[in-house]
């Protein structure tokens, strides 16, 4: 093996407005490698990878790469590609009505003079299927195919172009054993024939298997960078690496007066809407206790969100089995108005898509899962409305100079805080928080958390998902571990530490025990 | 303006946003104020070129008379945009409902206000079908109500053989009639002129009640000045509409199909703006996921919504019949179009979640003026009908490139570029945010300076 790197980043810094998403990273690959790439969410890993697919052109970052030895500046993702850099991103792009060879050749036509040759690329597609080891027809509609065998497509796809760096965001994340394994598999013969991967993953377990080197990311620097050909690199240490942080004193204090547990889910099992066979939680079983603020860790992908949203009137999902008792007594939420009416609230990770109408003014925002409260024989109380929004606005000190003013208008944390205003406006016995901060600045968090504190000590239970296990341990008083539909640990914050949180977030060795 | 000769402050909030609430200032009506502009100027043009044929009595009697069943069909047609939808079928459904009526009468000997019944029943039976294939099976009500514009022509003319059908005298008044003289020795119709002060009543009483509201609540309130000029306005427009109509050719008066429109524009304004109901329809239009995650039965609101199309496109059908005295097999032809038109040029937009009545009543009368204008001047159906396709294409360009500008609307754009010429021309002040003026159209949030 030659010394020289195939891909060299060299202290790249990217900007958005408002964040410094990377900063001054540095990567360096060796040729025919299985370089893995390791960090939280939102540590900057994608942004890197989509820096050096061309995803954000030259220009929109600062430092510099050097591909097979020479400095290059893609301006889109077609540059990248015809350089040999393939990237296979989570969300599959994929086109489910065309065949595994339109598939394959798509954008990159086997054609002479703009008249495409099938009967060429039917062979050309009959080879690349056996190189990736998937025995299908190349007629097969992708539609057809499980997500383990696109996954296969998407590689032969990258490999119709010559690859030779294969980027892979999270290969595994959607699949089973099985086709992780096959996956895994063929990474590595890969490998054997010359061509370098680079692998973003969540499952420690496949890094510390498959990757030769590792590089870890957090907060937007890179951290290290780790040989396991060297050996002592396991889980643990990738772990530390990934959290290692110390915890600053941004959440604001707090004595909580918890009272008896009042909610309690049991059994909880989630089909997956599209795919029947992929359940999203699996025999879930959690409470909550009055007063208290129960965190949710987990990795992206992990289920969190999806247990959530079942339990809130089965918007999630398809119910298979598990019961709810609330107060003692079961209940049965088919539909989110009887989950509102019997004292829930969810607040969506996604604010614009699930959590506003982004037309609507703040005042109209924050009455509309509770209209009722507000009518008489379905006509609503104008006054009432504004009333009842001017004190949300000053209560959560919402930045408006106005309640009539659209949605659209306000910051991020002031949207948030118009959602949280809206779910406060039901009377809600237990709020559901999922990523409540997620994209707002530092001040608006700390008042996100003043509000969830102070709902907490109204004797509210409050379950709060979030990514970021330094929010989870400043926060909760109870953390929820789950991982790959399950929930694998129970720990009081006061005994928890990120190091042991990501050995639950990342494995489902150790069980429940609540 | 004397704004142009004092520099822009952020006290000073007086001006164009105080203007504008004269047109009752608040967010979604900025939109309609452009479009209101251009009826206006639309009218006045007209009204120089006919040497005031436009606004005699007997024109608009006419326009009333001619345009009052396609802005019925944009009432609801508004709703069905809001939600992201669109009904094709309406001039089908209105043409069968008014075969089916004509037939009732004419050969069942059925009495008249039997047949309005059964006609506005026919109306609901359709709406219901077609909102059960909308909402609860989830066809796109493109093709839901394509397939129903064929059904329902085809219906009209199975029924009657592809042949007018007479209808009686007595059924004619809800298409033809007038609001009756009383006999009290005045000069012209006493009816229609206290309707008209009843409006203007209404007006005065509305914008009291407005202020004192604001006042108890300590929410921003215009200037004394400004409420009074816009209840003279109103008021002002009112009554001299009101004369108008009253002193036209004897006999006639302000017509009972204009009332019957009043009337739905009230209720359905009233639906729209304070019921559940109405919120529920933009909730849905405008974010329909978030709806449904804040409790919105989002199928149900589909439902009732295409099924008030229909009610409302039968009740527009059976009023064309009764003023053309007999239903006939090519009724209500492109009527869906001239609704679309209408609801679009009104402001509504075609992603849904946005548009109200009375701009879509607006859109419609830029439409029907329009029509009669060029009609009065002598212009081809040919040449109309190219204007009005220009006309509806110009309206939602400019409303596209507003939006990408981030203004709301023609007079967004115009009071912004004053604004940042009255800040170059101030270099030391700081830059003026007036809420107003601040377009609702920029998905982009910011934030607001406070």
């Amino acid at each position: 093996m030659s010394a020289q790197p195939i891909l060299e980043m060299r202290s790249i810094t990217k900007e958005f407005p408002g964040v410094k998403a990377l900063s001054e990273v540095t990567l360096t690959v060796m040729p025919a490698e299985i370089h893995a790439i390791c960090g939280e969410n939102g540590a900057g890993k994608s942004t890197l990878m989509k820096v050096l697919s061309g995803v954000y052109p030259h220009g929109t970052y600062t430092g510099e790469i050097y591909f097979r030895g020479e400095e290059v500046q893609f301006k889109d993702i077609r540059a990248s590609e015809a350089a040999g850099i393939a990237i296979i991103h989570q969300e599959l792009a994929l086109i489910p009505e065309l065949s595994i060879t339109e598939n394959i050749f798509l954008g990159n036509e086997i054609a002479k003079r703009g008249r495409i040759d099938w009967a060429e690329a039917k062979i050309r597609a009959l080879d690349l299927l056996a190189r990736v080891g998937l025995e299908e027809d190349p007629d097969t509609q992708i539609k057809h195919l499980g997500v383990g065998k696109q996954q296969l497509v998407e590689i032969a796809k990258a490999l119709a172009k010559d690859v030779k760096l294969l980027i892979l965001d999270e290969p595994t994340a959607a699949l089973n054993e099985d086709d992780s394994e096959h996956l895994l598999d063929l990474i590595r013969g890969l490998k054997g024939k010359g061509i370098t991967s680079i692998m973003i993953s969540h499952k420690l377990n496949e890094i510390e298997e498959i990757a030769d080197e590792i590089t870890i990311i957090r907060d937007g620097h890179t951290i290290e960078t780790l040989d396991v050909k060297a050996g002592g690199v396991d889980e643990d240490r990738i772990i530390r690496g990934m959290v290692g942080r110390s915890l600053e004193s941004r959440f604001p204090d707090r004595t909580p007066h918890i009272g008896d547990v009042f909610f309690e889910v049991k059994d909880w099992t989630i089909q997956h809407p599209q795919v029947p066979e992929r359940l999203v939680a699996k025999g879930s079983s959690f409470n909550v206790r009055r007063g208290e603020i129960v965190g949710l860790a987990g990795l992206m992908g992990a289920g969190r969100t999806e247990l959530a949203m079942s339990i809130f009137g089965r918007s999630y999902g398809n119910y298979l089995a598990g019961t709810i008792v609330k107060d003692g007594k079961e209940i049965v939420l088919k539909d989110v108005e009887s989950a509102i009416e019997h004292g829930l609230a969810y607040v969506s990770e996604d604010r614009k898509q699930l959590g506003l109408n982004l037309l609507d003014t703040i005042k109209r925002s924050i009455v509309a899962a509770k209209l009722s409260k507000i009518s008489k024989r379905g006509v609503v109380d104008d006054s009432q409305e504004f009333g009842i929004a001017e004190e949300y606005r000053k209560q959560l000190r919402i930045k408006t100079p106005s309640v009539d003013v659209g949605v659209s208008k306000l910051s991020g944390g002031n949207q948030q805080k118009v959602v949280l205003a809206k779910w406060m406006f039901t009377d809600p016995d237990l709020l559901i928080l999922d990523e409540p901060t997620r994209g707002i600045d530092v001040g608006a968090k700390y008042e996100i958390y003043t509000i969830i504190q102070a709902l907490a000590a109204q004797g509210k239970g409050v379950i709060l998902i979030s990514s970021e296990l330094p929010e989870l341990l400043g926060i909760a008083d109870r953390i929820y571990t789950v991982f790959e539909g399950q929930i694998t640990d129970n720990i009081p914050a006061s005994e928890a530490n990120p190091e042991a949180l990501m050995r639950s977030m990342t494995s489902a060795k150790k069980k429940a025990n609540a | 303006m004397s704004t142009a000769s004092t520099p822009a402050s952020p006290q000073k909030k007086g001006g164009l946003s105080d203007i504008r609430k004269v047109f009752g200032g608040g967010q979604s009506s900025l939109r309609q104020f452009g479009i209101l502009g251009s009826l206006i100027v639309i009218i006045l043009i007209f009204q120089i070129w006919t040497d005031g044929l436009t606004l005699s009595p007997t024109n608009l009697i006419n326009v009333v008379n001619q345009y009052s069943y396609i802005l019925i069909l944009s009432i609801g047609m508004v709703m069905v945009i809001i939600m992201g939808h669109i009904d094709l079928s309406v001039g089908s459904v209105a043409a069968f409902t008014g075969i089916v009526v004509a037939k009732a009468m004419a050969e069942w000997n059925m009495p008249w206000p039997l047949a309005i019944l059964l006609g506005l029943a026919v109306g609901i039976a359709i709406g219901a079908w077609q909102g059960f294939w909308v909402a609860f099976v989830g066809v796109p009500a493109f093709i839901v109500t394509l397939a129903g514009m064929l059904v329902f022509r085809g219906g009209n003319q199975f029924i009657g053989q592809s042949t007018t059908t007479p209808v009686p005298q007595e059924f004619s008044f809800i298409g033809a009639g007038y609001l009756p003289e009383l006999s009290v020795p005045l000069d012209f119709n006493v009816l229609t002129m206290l309707l008209g002060l009843a409006g203007a009543a209404w007006i005065v009483w509305n914008e009291i009640h407005l202020r004192r509201t604001q006042k108890k609540l300590g929410s921003e309130m215009a200037p004394v000045w400004v409420s009074v000029v816009k209840v003279v306005v109103l008021a002002g427009v009112i009554l001299w509409a009101a004369w108008l109509f009253a002193t036209g050719r004897p006999g006639t008066s302000f017509p009972i199909s204009g009332i019957i429109l009043v009337v739905l524009v009230i209720v359905y304004s009233f639906i729209t703006n304070n019921t559940i109901f109405g919120r529920h329809i933009y909730a849905v239009g405008g974010n329909r996921l978030a709806a449904t995650l804040s409790g919105v039965k989002d199928r149900r609101v589909d439902f009732f919504v295409m099924m008030n199309m229909s009610v409302l496109a039968a009740l527009a059908g059976m009023i064309f019949v009764a003023r053309s005295t007999a239903s006939g097999p090519q009724d209500g032809n492109g009527w869906e179009l001239d609704a679309i038109a209408a609801v679009f040029i009104g402001g509504a937009a075609v992603s849904g979640g946005i548009g109200t009545v009375i701009g879509s009543i607006v859109g419609g009368l830029v439409m029907a003026f329009l029509n009669n204008g060029l009609q009065l001047i002598g212009a081809g159906a040919d040449v109309v009908q190219i204007i009005k396709g220009l006309v509806l294409l110009l309206a939602v360009a400019v409303d596209v490139w507003s939006k990408r500008q981030g203004g709301a609307s023609i007079f967004g754009i115009w009071s912004n570029r004053r604004k940042a010429r009255l800040e170059s021309q101030g270099p030391t002040e700081p830059p003026a945010v007036a809420p107003t003026n601040v377009s609702n159209e920029s998905s982009q949030p910011a934030d607001l300076p406070r």
